[in-house]
């Protein structure tokens, strides 16, 4: 009698918002240390918002230099989209990999990552470093500040990611699968995937709303 | 009787992390996300540059378009889920999200408001003079 009322009670209330529950004693250490990364990329999410609303606010301060849809080139944008997302993809099967203590598939997975990060960044300077030689560096426009330090920052992260990705590569070959590694490979799926999601941003409100005639 | 009272605590999820999964579940979940990501992805670059759709209309596909995108990404790739396990998660999320609409809807009103009540610049320095 008991147990059917407590399985009814189950479902009804699925999170238990009803019942008191004795203290099931601290979290462990895996969901707490995961949860506080999680706290981190949303604060780090809260400021590349405060760059998106300087990029929304001074998107039309051209000063007579050059305006989005004139620097932007849709081509290389697309390809550094399909990068990073498919970087993505790579890093969940690394993961995975590591869950199931399979070195190979591991190792396979995050070079992959490795490379695709790698041609997202060398497209993303040589944009730079075309715009600066053309004249049109972060100092021309209030425009190009915003635009250089929006994308320069998301770049500047997905810098750290591939240094903390080649760290996380070098820690398994020398410590294994231990808990500690897995708990930093947790974070840095979590850190790779929270990069393409501002990417998202990046690409839409940036190229494609900004580089519109 | 007693036992009632002991109901175990259903254990949390960390964020990223999935429920219990065969291996080849995982990785279709995966393939599903990167799919439709693909999909929205080419559906975007493809509105930003076409004539087919009325001009005025683009930029809020754009933006509904990013935020599907956005919502793949962390269904699929991070895992958050509505269930009882990831209530941490999505509540750290909420807030979050809160900020960042008060961030960017607070300061694109703002400033907007003060753009439409500003005299040009030219006025200003004639005032000046």
């Amino acid at each position: 009698m008991s147990m059917t009322a407590t399985v009814g009670h189950a479902h009804a209330d699925p999170h238990h918002i009803g019942i008191v529950i004795e203290h099931p004693g601290p979290a462990s250490k895996r969901i707490v240390t995961a949860y506080g990364f999680w706290v981190f990329l949303l604060s780090d999410i809260v400021m590349f918002s405060c760059f998106f609303a300087a990029y929304a606010v001074l998107s039309g301060q051209t000063a007579d230099g050059p305006k989005g849809s004139e620097i932007f080139e849709q081509r290389n944008v697309a390809i550094e989209t399909v990068c990073l997302l498919l970087s993505s993809f790579t890093c969940g099967m690394a993961s995975i990999a590591a869950d199931v203590r399979n070195r190979f598939w591991f190792y396979l997975g995050m070079a992959v990552t490795c490379v695709l990060g790698l041609i997202f960044l060398v497209i993303e300077f040589r944009e730079f470093a075309d715009l600066v030689a053309r004249g049109y560096g972060p100092s021309r426009s209030a425009f190009l500040t915003s635009f250089f330090s929006l994308v320069g920052c998301h770049g500047l992260h997905v810098s750290a990611g591939v240094l903390w990705l080649l760290t996380m590569m070098a820690q398994v070959f020398a410590k294994g699968f231990r808990a500690d590694v897995l708990r930093r490979m947790m974070c840095f799926a979590l850190f790779w995937h929270a990069l393409d999601i501002i990417w998202v941003g990046v690409f839409s409100v940036v190229y494609l709303l900004g580089g519109a005639p | 009787m007693s036992d009632q009272t002991h109901i175990p605590a259903g254990h949390d999820l960390a964020p990223g992390e999935e429920e219990q999964h065969s291996v080849g579940e995982r990785i279709l979940g995966y393939v599903v996300g990167l799919v439709l990501a693909l999909l929205l992805t080419a559906t975007s670059f493809f509105i930003a540059g076409t004539d087919l759709v009325w001009q005025p209309s683009i930029p809020v596909a754009l933006i509904v378009l990013a935020i599907a995108q956005m919502g793949v990404h962390l269904v699929f790739f991070l895992h958050i889920t509505t269930g009882p396990d990831n209530t941490n998660n999505v509540l750290a999320l909420a807030f979050g999200l809160l900020v960042v609409f008060l961030v960017v809807g607070g300061t694109v009103w703002i400033m907007s408001h003060l753009n439409g009540n500003m005299p040009p610049m030219d006025q200003i320095m004639r005032m000046r003079t």
